[in-house]
């Protein structure tokens, strides 16, 4: 299997404060992957790092073989690094349409003067993009929803959207940070599956973080713990059970 | 004349006014919305299209090819502008882009100063057509063209900010820059449209004003500027309808002011209804909600 992502001797510095330290992660194609630690152990911080929002002091990130370091934000996002946020950060007062063809539209070979103009070629593509991300929203069952405003969704489906969202790029990689934060068990559960989905039917990888520990070591298959910006341990999710320093740096001793 | 024809012609006045601020203000309110900037130096964008293109009128050319130079010109003046001064300052505080869009300003006035030297030169209204008759009211061709052109463009902007992916991708960066960043959206880009697309309006506004008021001077950019900043603050500072509907209630109340109370207290109401404005309903009439969750 070839990795998808490969992640070597990572770090960033916050002035004095070292954040992350030494991270190595290998994402396999298709892989679901999940990033757990202890709150402040610096995965958001990975994220920002792998999506262009942070530059990295040290280390090379590379998506299917090519560096990334030096790229800005929206070449990464157009290579293939899509993401989610913590805190939900949809476009609120566009549709929700228009939400999922912010992001395809970046993805439409066509120039600002076809688009200006309203040329054939521009009609054709249109029509193909709103078909595209209404056919993404059926995924999760918001295509009804399609023309409210973003922030007149519930909650749950909010966050649906900022992951219909990020499939708009055409990822390679999915990054999900905190896809279940303030969801209910079931929501949780009905969540979990259509990740599990999604993954099959876009033929993606997916990065998580995640609090939920039953919900990660359900799902993914492979699991590296942060902890104070350091690599505490990699492995499956029966291995990262039984390890010891897992277990004293989640309980104490 | 009656009375009636009277008020009638204000209107027009009105409306002839506010189409002009409704340009202005539209530069105004896309930039802040995009780049969370008052770019006090819009204004004398006004004076350099009315300047450039009384140049180019010079060399002989045709009207039109005068106005689309001006136009291009312009636009090129703004994006230079905003990758020159504002750019660098990005991260800065808001008041360090603020006292540099204020140095702007005050470089161009005097830059043009410089070169046509601060008296009034006459500019020829070189866009003319018959005067409508309506009974007993003339209305000369400045005030219908102005208005036409005015809303035309203001059809076509709106069109093209719900519509064009480049408008939605406006849109999404003055909503969430971050977001739309790892969206793919090139915000570097998407600023440069902004300050084109606003110069661009600016210096049509710039050409028609002075069509309606020659002469022209290289301060005449800076009331015109101020009074569309009070309409896009009016409107609610941000929002593209806000402004249209800011700069026509200006328009309004100048030219009513003017005929029916006084035109000597003309700018101290318009600067009242701003500072009543910011005091009563800061987000403006159409504006976002400041409020802000916790």
């Amino acid at each position: 299997m070839t990795n998808v992502l490969e992640v070597r001797d990572l770090g960033i510095n916050f002035g004095g404060l070292r954040a992350v330290d030494g991270l190595n992660l290998d994402i396999e194609e298709n892989q679901l992957y999940g990033l757990i630690g202890p709150n402040g152990a610096g995965k958001t911080t990975v994220f920002n790092m792998l999506t262009g929002v942070y530059e990295p002091t040290d280390g090379t990130i590379k998506l299917n073989g090519q560096l990334l370091n030096g790229k800005k934000a929206h070449e990464i996002a157009r290579l293939g690094i899509s993401r989610t946020f913590q805190n939900i950060r949809l476009f609120k007062d566009m549709t929700v349409l228009e939400n999922v063809l912010i992001s395809l539209d970046t993805q439409a070979d066509y120039g600002l003067f076809t688009g200006i103009l309203k040329l054939p070629k521009f009609h054709a593509q249109e029509k193909a993009m709103e078909e595209e991300a209404m056919s993404l929203l059926s995924v999760f069952h918001l295509e009804g929803d399609a023309h409210k405003l973003a922030k007149n969704l519930p909650y749950g489906k909010q966050r649906e959207l900022e992951i219909v969202r990020a499939l708009g790029t055409h990822p390679k990689l999915l990054l999900l940070d905190e896809p279940a934060a303030g969801m209910n068990p079931q929501e949780t559960q009905e969540l979990m599956d259509t990740i599990e989905t999604v993954r099959k039917q876009f033929n993606i990888a997916v990065l998580l973080i995640e609090h939920d520990m039953k919900l990660v070591m359900g799902i993914c298959e492979k699991i590296t713990v942060l902890n104070y910006g350091t690599m505490l341990a990699c492995g499956t999710p029966d291995e990262i059970k039984s390890n010891p320093d897992v277990i004293k740096a989640y309980l104490g001793e | 004349m009656s009375a009636f024809n009277q008020f009638l012609m204000q209107l027009i006045n009105g409306l002839n006014i506010g189409s002009i601020y409704a340009l202005i203000a539209l530069g105004y309110t896309m930039v802040y919305g995009i780049a969370k900037l008052i770019n006090f130096a819009h204004g004398d964008i006004i004076m350099v299209g009315a300047y450039i293109s009384l140049v180019l009128l010079g060399t002989g050319l045709p009207w039109w090819l005068v106005c689309l130079l001006t136009i291009i010109a312009c636009a090129v003046l703004g994006v230079v502008m905003e990758k020159v001064a504002y750019k660098p300052l990005r991260k800065a505080s808001r008041i360090s882009l603020l006292i540099t869009a204020i140095g702007i300003s005050y470089l161009l006035e005097n830059l043009f100063q410089l070169i046509f030297t601060a008296n009034p030169k006459p500019y020829p209204g070189f866009i003319t057509l018959p005067p409508i008759v309506l009974g007993s009211i003339t209305i000369s061709s400045n005030y219908y063209i102005t208005f036409i052109v005015s809303v035309t463009l203001m059809i076509i902007l709106n069109l093209f900010v719900q519509k064009t992916n480049m408008g939605k991708a406006m849109r999404a960066v003055s909503e969430d820059e971050g977001a739309a960043r790892l969206m793919g959206i090139n915000v570097d880009t998407t600023i440069s449209l902004t300050f084109a697309i606003g110069s661009a309006l600016a210096a049509i506004a710039g050409i028609l004003y002075s069509n309606c008021y020659s002469p022209i001077n290289p301060t005449m950019g800076s009331l015109p500027g101020i009074k569309a900043f009070i309409a896009a603050v009016l409107g609610g500072i941000g929002s593209i309808p806000g402004a249209v509907l800011g700069a026509f209630i200006l328009g309004m109340v100048e030219a009513m002011t003017k005929a029916y109370i006084s035109s000597q207290f003309l700018d101290s109401i318009v600067f009242t209804i701003l500072i009543l404005m910011l005091i009563l309903k800061p987000a403006g009439i159409l504006g976002r909600n400041v409020k802000e969750k916790v």
